[in-house]
């Protein structure tokens, strides 16, 4: 018997929204699990992402020195690499800050509309780089799911066919928004 | 009036003498796929989806402006075609800052189902991120121009069917942007009667009435030609 795919997924400059998703395969879920090993993600309690990924799901945009980092480690160990959503795909929401720069969002956001205590993000913090990008802007990505969210049908699609050695086609099947 | 006859995909075909290849084209059930172009207002050919391959011709010629001539042998769908149309959408979508989630036009616009149609699921090209502003000073419409994407049907609706000529295109290539009365906030138009037209034919997100959330867009289109119809001026 062949060893079953392994499966990860990781969350960068996300709502979530694209993992509620994927957690509304509901049942389907333990399909996926019986089919697959889930190696890494929010459901699993792993540290650090692991070598030999078959398939790896990511969520958001690249748009910390945190994500840059996480994205070059996750590309070098996984085969097959799907840019999940809208933020993976365009940088959506997140790219909004684009035009306007990291400097004057954080004044913004934690000086200008604070009261109490206004101050920028310590060193704590992850660096904002000064673009907010789509994955496939910094790494090769091999599969691309549109969507905010995509839905549910759409990302068991996806995975079945991977999980079965298939490479999905969305063209036509799904849009941005 | 001269009756032509020539060959759209395939397809013989006959119209009379200064039709275009656009307008033959679907009297006779062909479909050509358009963004700037809308029944009712003059042809601009700004957008180049439209574009077709006639046999003789090294150019593509856009179907909206381009009149049929006898004998014509028209290819409107082919894999250059298509790499093409494809590649119009996703450079209006990089040009300027399009986040479809959050936009008053989403599953309401036609950019977006162009995307579909197209299979644009990513962008090759590096999205611009253009510094767009919002003019929200008019009473009951605003203008965002980070989903503008220059079709003009604004401006030719108004001057056209209105009457008015408020909207005009000030600038050149990324730096274009439709304007209000020599670039006056549209809040103090001495021309714009507040018909709404604009908003009404408008493709994507850009005009929009106040008080509509995301994905709220919803546009008339249709009533156009009967206005046209009803002022004597149907082409
Ligand atoms: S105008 Fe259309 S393509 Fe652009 S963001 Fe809005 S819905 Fe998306
Ligand atoms: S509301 Fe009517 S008059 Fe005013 S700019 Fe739009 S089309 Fe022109
Ligand atoms: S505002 Fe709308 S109708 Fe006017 S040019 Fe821009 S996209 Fe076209
Ligand atoms: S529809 Fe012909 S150029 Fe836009």
């Amino acid at each position: 018997m062949t060893a079953k795919p392994r499966l990860a997924t990781i969350w960068l400059d996300g709502c979530s929204g694209c993992h509620m998703s994927l957690l509304d395969m509901d049942e389907r879920l333990l399909e996926i699990t019986e089919r697959a090993d889930i190696v890494f993600g929010a459901l699993v309690d792993v540290k650090e992402f692991p070598e030999n990924v078959d398939v790896t799901l990511v969520e958001g945009a690249v748009s910390s020195e945190d994500d840059l980092r996480k994205i070059l480690e996750v590309r070098r160990n996984t085969r097959i690499l799907v840019s999940l959503g809208d933020c993976a795909v365009t940088s959506n929401v997140p790219g909004m800050r684009n035009p306007i720069g990291p400097g004057p969002i954080l004044e913004r956001a934690y000086i200008e509309n604070v009261t109490l205590h206004p101050q920028l993000p310590g060193p704590l913090v992850p660096r904002l780089l000064p673009l907010s990008r789509p994955v496939h802007a910094v790494v090769k990505v091999d599969v691309f799911v549109p969507g905010c969210p995509p839905s549910a049908d759409l990302i068991h699609s996806v995975l079945d066919d991977l999980i079965s050695g298939r490479m999905p086609v969305t063209a036509g099947v799904t849009c941005f928004g | 009036m001269s009756v032509l006859t020539l060959v759209i995909e395939g397809q013989d075909v006959a119209g009379p003498a200064g039709r275009t290849i656009l307008q033959v084209a679907r009297e006779n059930g062909v479909a050509i796929p358009t963004l700037c172009h809308l029944e009712g207002l003059s042809d601009v050919g700004a957008c180049r989806l439209c574009m077709v391959e006639v046999e003789g011709q090294r150019k593509l010629l856009p179907a909206c402006v381009t009149t049929i001539e006898e004998g014509m042998q028209v290819t409107v769908n082919s894999d250059r075609l298509t790499a093409y149309r494809r590649r119009i959408v996703e450079l209006l979508f990089t040009e300027r800052n399009h986040v479809c989630s959050v936009c008053v036009a989403d599953r309401n616009c036609e950019l977006q189902d162009l995307s579909v149609e197209f299979g644009v699921t990513h962008f090759d090209l590096p999205q611009l991120h253009p510094k767009a502003t919002v003019d929200a000073t008019h009473e009951r419409f605003g203008i965002d121009h980070n989903r503008c994407i220059l079709c003009t049907r604004c401006v030719r609706v108004c001057d056209e069917v209105e009457g008015a000529h408020t909207w005009d295109v000030m600038g050149r290539g990324t730096e274009a942007r439709i304007i209000t009365d020599l670039g006056t906030p549209w809040g103090q138009s001495a021309t714009c009667t507040s018909c709404g037209k604009c908003v009404q034919v408008c493709p994507t997100g850009a005009l929009f009435e106040k008080g509509r959330s995301v994905g709220e867009a919803r546009r008339r289109r249709p009533y156009l030609p009967y206005l046209v119809a009803r002022e004597g001026r149907a082409r």
